[in-house]
């Protein structure tokens, strides 16, 4: 941590968030090598099946869909609102929580099952130390595909 | 195996908030209250199952003890979130039931800070409001969303859950509130994680209730008057789902604990007199309709449209003004809902009465999660 290069990267917000030195970064999970189920993140044993061993990395996509979502207009202090939380299905698995951004906090505007991308951003938001963190957001998915950053 | 456990002494205090009191003393309190409703002392009580959340690490069942009567019997300190009360309740159930003991107490207390519960704080930043938000009414919001995205459930009819509710506790004199609010003033109210509006979420409230559970042969030996016999007490967690590291299912562990409930009492959801259940949030009653079986799949929506489930409906739930409006003290919830039940099927719930009351069941979800449901029966005919 004395690398003088370090405190300029961002730390990831969260510990499944991967930000390689010389590429995009991206979200990791697990797939049981048993049963199939993924998960988002780190684990040695699932939780599904309860195999052992068993378990293997992947790379978690960038496009998922809406599954549910809540418009928070009361927060704890110094959160801004309104914001929506949404809950997103990645393609070929795993499930994520996060702030769906880029699209207008009103029901009419908000459409079960829409296509939505996964873009990493600054946090905005900076630890007791004065650290930056990279976080994820969902934001409604271009016609193309793109990622937009 | 003995033979059934019986509700011989059940009550609880009016929920409201009692910042000059200590927790043991409200815990105290009620367990007194429940000891007096049953004719019975400390002295006689074997064991202790006592609920609570915000002081668990802190000996509570022990410290309601020190302020009743330290008889030096053991004392079990359960936390299962919102279950709590109603783990305690079981926790107490079983002891009877395995033959362990004759007379048990069980106590469900809390003293509630106010404003939003839920939310995470990370070592390094905190996430709510970056990653969502893992607040209660937001984390109800999205489970009732999910509700309206399969049944198309509607706003208006979450807020309908609210006005049901707050009406019934204007009959409760227990309650936080005595209150009418109409459709308008429910939907008009301040947003706080839509479709939950201010008064969509439940009451952070002080409050007690206690139970005191006995064997059959005790129940002879005291008196079977106005005894209730608990029919079944199911506790589940929730199994795996592919989304329930981000989205706690408060649905399958309800299906599974009522599954189970009705099984062991031999009784379907057709032959309920009334219900209690966990509405933490408007959001929540409607899910926990088709969880239980109260309506068909998808016909939540309809059911409270219908007043079905209002005091003179078809299966009244809530009677008591529900956590929404009676209040939701978290560890005394599960013991609170059993009263409610208890009172009816003794034919004492004076204006709230639901006429002619046999059975009822009560549930409470602890989000994590938990589920218990319990059904209870009148004894005397």
């Amino acid at each position: 941590m004395s690398d003088v290069r370090t405190a300029t990267v961002p730390r990831p917000a969260v510990p499944y968030l991967r930000i390689p030195p010389d590429a995009d970064p991206y979200l990791v999970g697990t797939v049981c090598s048993r049963c199939a189920a993924t998960f988002v993140g780190a684990r040695k044993v699932c939780s599904r099946c309860g195999a052992r061993g068993g378990m293997g990395t992947m790379a978690l996509s960038n496009e998922g869909t809406l599954h549910t979502y809540s418009i928070v207009y009361r927060s704890f202090p110094g959160v801004s609102v309104p914001f929506v939380s949404a809950v997103v299905d990645l393609e070929g698995g795993g499930c994520l929580k996060g702030n769906l951004i880029n699209v207008k906090p009103d029901p009419r505007e908000i459409t079960f099952g829409m296509p939505v991308e996964v873009v990493f951003r600054d946090a905005g938001r900076r630890d007791a130390d004065g650290n930056a963190y990279l976080s994820y957001f969902f934001q409604p998915r271009t016609a193309g595909g793109g990622q937009a950053r | 195996m003995s033979g059934d456990v019986y509700v011989l002494g059940i009550d609880m205090m009016k929920f409201g908030r009692y910042p000059e009191q200590t927790v043991p003393e409200l815990g105290g309190q009620a367990a007194l209250m429940a000891l007096d409703d049953a004719g019975l002392t400390i002295d006689q009580v074997q064991a202790l199952y006592c609920a609570n959340l915000g002081q668990a690490n802190a000996m509570v069942g022990q410290r309601i003890l020190r302020e009743i009567g330290q008889t030096g019997i053991p004392v079990v300190n359960c936390a299962n979130a919102c279950a709590a009360g109603a783990t305690a309740f079981r926790e107490a159930w079983i002891s009877v039931k395995a033959g362990l003991y004759d007379i048990v107490l069980a106590v469900g207390v809390e003293q509630m800070g106010r404003g939003l519960l839920g939310g995470n704080r990370a070592d390094g930043i905190s996430t709510e409001g970056l990653l969502g938000s893992a607040t209660m009414p937001a984390v109800f919001a999205e489970a009732g969303m999910e509700h309206a995205r399969k049944h198309g459930t509607t706003f208006e009819q979450f807020a309908r859950v609210s006005v049901k509710n707050h009406h019934h506790s204007t009959l409760n004199d227990r309650a936080m509130y005595q209150l009418e609010t109409p459709l308008d003033t429910v939907m008009g109210a301040e947003m706080i994680a839509y479709p939950n509006t201010k008064l969509m979420c439940s009451v952070n409230v002080d409050g007690a209730a206690a139970a005191v559970l006995v064997s059959e042969r005790k129940a002879k030996q005291l008196g079977m008057k106005r005894a209730v016999r608990v029919r079944a007490s199911a506790l589940t967690s929730d199994p795996w789902q592919e989304r329930d590291l981000v989205m706690a299912d408060v649905n399958t562990c309800t299906r599974n604990a009522a599954t189970q409930a009705y099984e062991a009492a031999s009784v379907g959801p057709e032959d309920l007199d009334l219900v209690e259940l966990h509405d933490c949030f408007a959001t929540a009653e409607l899910l926990h309709y088709e969880n239980l079986g109260l309506c068909p799949e998808g016909e939540a929506g309809a059911m409270i449209e219908s007043d079905a489930t209002a005091l003179g409906g078809r299966i009244p739930v809530n009677v008591s003004g529900g956590l929404l409006s009676k209040g939701h003290p978290l560890g005394a919830t599960g013991i609170a809902n059993i009263y409610e039940i208890a009172t009816h099927l003794r034919g004492e719930a004076g204006k709230r009465q639901v006429a002619g009351a046999r059975l009822g069941l009560t549930h409470v979800l602890g989000l994590g999660s938990a589920c218990a449901v319990h059904v209870l029966e009148r004894v005397s005919p």
